[in-house]
């Protein structure tokens, strides 16, 4: 099976240097298009092979960058931008390719950047990926000393500065509007679109925001061909995956696997299934702003399609499993607290619509629940849905709700009627706000 | 009044942008490197030198989770309170903590030694439950593990 983007990982040694790297092939993907590809052929190339960004919205990546002004009369400078910001409780995917191979996101920077003739990068990254910053800010320096950074890379007449900035802690940070206002040194709220960020992003220059393992992609669909890339999916969608598992699995972790493999195979033959005395009850496919997934949904590939079509989202690839023994009303009453502590406050509806139903998940999950606050709660997931927000935070918020009221409405109603929380051996959990 | 090396480390920031304010938060991020938080005076000096209002950069600092309006502690501890570590059971990390510290969330222990602060998934979920203290990242944890794990900090 072919592993693209983690094959030189080695988990617990430290990424390949710069001189290790290039042994294993590195940086040959810069050399192509610098020296024999116009950047419209590098954007045709990346958009035929179906490349779909990774970031959670799986957005044809080619695709993005064709809304970039080109040619002579587009302002300059263009800018780059690597979400690393990976605050999304559930996901540790980039992690992995941040502290395994820093210089493959680099190379896939470059790319990028080329296409469309940007000058100046970025990498984004949370604060809490401490030994990721050193990892990067080692690999940075030594791309820059071998001239693959700075001025006239490789003699071809094409520039690029790349920046690590490490960001101060806020989840709207990984929102891409959001992201460029972090990196102007504002608060990050979102911003309204249009104007898209490719036309006026970062300091109002046309700008791309692409997650890290969409960029990571890039050398190997350059050196390897836009047939290559989508044959390594099983389904209609391209290229290999990153996904994970989190949650009371025996042997929790992260596998890049082709794109498509389905949930049961990699809960049972990766994650090793259930731990022992635990049984599965739901999971939510990629990350904490998806909906659930119950058993009937088990041998479905993890693709784009197939999970939206089941009324979820893959979102990162990143499952976390719902066991029996955790209540899911505690279960759902965490995710909204995050949400809630998160949300920016920039709209009305984000803003005071997730702390209610943050205190009506508590009064349930305590045992004070009223018949009347699931229906509250109906209501709170269409008006905070799709279209009635200003970013996409608090319908993300209410993807695990909808789906938990609709799953496992008898565990929310059994909490009103028996006046406690049926799990309460593992007693109610209560943020300190 | 900010040292001469803050100074020369926010020229820098200042640099890379196209005007002074974009370098605020960075800005910030270096006072609170010297002084462990960000002070009413330091937010001011800061404000000043990259040609903001008070009560704008105010507003930049207090939105986001890690840059700290009111002192802390030696060492900062930040709890995962997200949800696999939810699932795996940090409630008794968190419980453990306040007993053997005797603080909640947002204090800071009577010698000064320990802040303790609830934080966002930490990505690391998969090892879930996790905990960071300064820039160490502690993982798998069992509560047993941590009474040792305190000690290594003074
Ligand atoms: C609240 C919120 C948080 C987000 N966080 C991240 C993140 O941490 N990393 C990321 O790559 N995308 C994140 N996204 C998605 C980005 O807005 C954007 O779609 C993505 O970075 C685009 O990259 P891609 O096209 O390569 O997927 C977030 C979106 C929202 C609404
Ligand atoms: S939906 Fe929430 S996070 Fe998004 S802009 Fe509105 S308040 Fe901010
Ligand atoms: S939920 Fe705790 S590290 Fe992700």
């Amino acid at each position: 099976m072919e592993k693209p983007l983690t094959q030189h990982i080695v988990p617990g040694r430290k990424p390949l240097s710069l001189k290790e790297y290039e042994k294993v092939g590195g940086y040959q993907s810069v050399r192509k298009v610098l020296q024999d590809m116009a950047p419209a052929e590098v954007q045709a190339l990346v958009k035929d092979a179906n490349l779909r960004g990774r970031g959670g919205a799986g957005f044809n990546t080619g695709l993005k960058w064709s809304f970039v002004p080109m040619g002579p009369e587009a302002a300059t400078p263009k800018y780059l931008v690597a979400n690393a910001d990976e605050m999304e409780p559930g996901t540790f995917k980039d992690r992995l390719l941040l502290e395994g191979n820093p210089h493959q996101l680099i190379e896939g920077m470059i790319v990028a950047a080329y296409a469309i003739q940007a000058s100046i990068s970025y990498v984004f990254l949370r604060w809490a990926y401490k030994l990721a910053a050193q990892e990067i800010t080692q690999a940075i320096h030594e791309a820059y000393k071998a001239g693959y950074l700075g001025k006239n890379i490789l003699g071809t007449g094409f520039s690029l500065e790349m920046h690590l900035h490490t960001g101060v802690g806020r989840y709207m940070c990984g929102e891409e509007t959001a992201l460029l206002n972090a990196l102007e040194g504002k608060r990050a709220n979102p911003r309204a679109k249009p104007p898209f960020p490719q036309v006026s992003g970062l300091f109002g220059k046309p700008t791309i925001v692409n997650n890290v393992e969409t960029l990571c992609n890039l050398p190997h669909i350059i050196n390897n061909g836009a047939e290559w890339f989508r044959k390594l999916g099983l389904t209609e969608d391209a290229g290999t995956k990153l996904y994970g598992v989190s949650g009371r699995v025996k042997k929790p972790g992260c596998w890049e696997l082709p794109m498509g493999t389905t949930i049961r195979e990699i809960l049972e033959d990766y994650a090793g299934g259930m731990q022992d005395g635990y049984l599965f009850k739901g999971l939510l496919p990629g990350g904490a702003s998806t909906d659930f997934l119950v058993e009937e949904h088990l041998d479905l590939p993890m693709d784009y399609g197939a999970i939206q079509a089941a009324g979820s989202r893959m979102g990162t690839g990143t499952m976390i499993i719902l066991d029996d023994q955790t209540c899911p009303v505690g279960f759902v009453h965490n995710l909204q607290h995050f949400f809630a502590q998160e949300s920016c406050g920039f709209c009305t509806p984000c803003r005071e619509g997730l702390p209610w139903v943050e205190k009506i998940l508590l009064a349930i999950d305590k045992g004070e629940g009223k018949p009347e606050h699931l229906l509250t709660l109906d209501f709170h997931t269409k008006y905070l849905g799709p279209g009635n927000t200003f970013c996409a935070l608090a319908p993300g918020a209410m993807e695990p709700l909808q789906s938990a009221l609709k799953y496992f409405r008898e565990d929310f109603e059994r909490h009103i009627h028996e006046h406690h929380c049926p799990w309460s051996k593992s007693k109610a959990w209560q943020p300190s706000i | 009044m900010l040292t001469a090396e803050e100074k020369h480390r926010i020229d820098h920031e200042i640099s890379l942008v196209p005007a002074r304010k974009n370098a605020g938060i960075e800005a910030l991020k270096i006072v609170q490197q010297s002084h462990g938080w960000v002070s009413d005076e330091s937010l001011q000096d800061v404000a000043e030198y990259v040609g903001m209002s008070t009560a704008e950069l105010d507003s930049v600092a207090t939105f986001y989770n890690l840059i700290f309006r009111r002192p802390v502690g030696r060492h900062v501890i930040l709890l995962c309170d997200s949800i696999s570590c939810y699932v795996m059971g940090y409630e008794g990390l968190r419980d453990h903590l306040y007993n053997t510290l005797q603080i909640q969330y947002g204090q800071t222990t009577a010698d000064g030694r320990f802040t303790l602060l609830p934080n966002c998934c930490l990505g690391t979920c998969d090892c879930a439950p996790a905990l960071m203290i300064d820039n160490d990242l502690y993982r798998n944890l069992t509560v047993e593990q941590l009474d040792e794990i305190l000690s290594k900090y003074t």
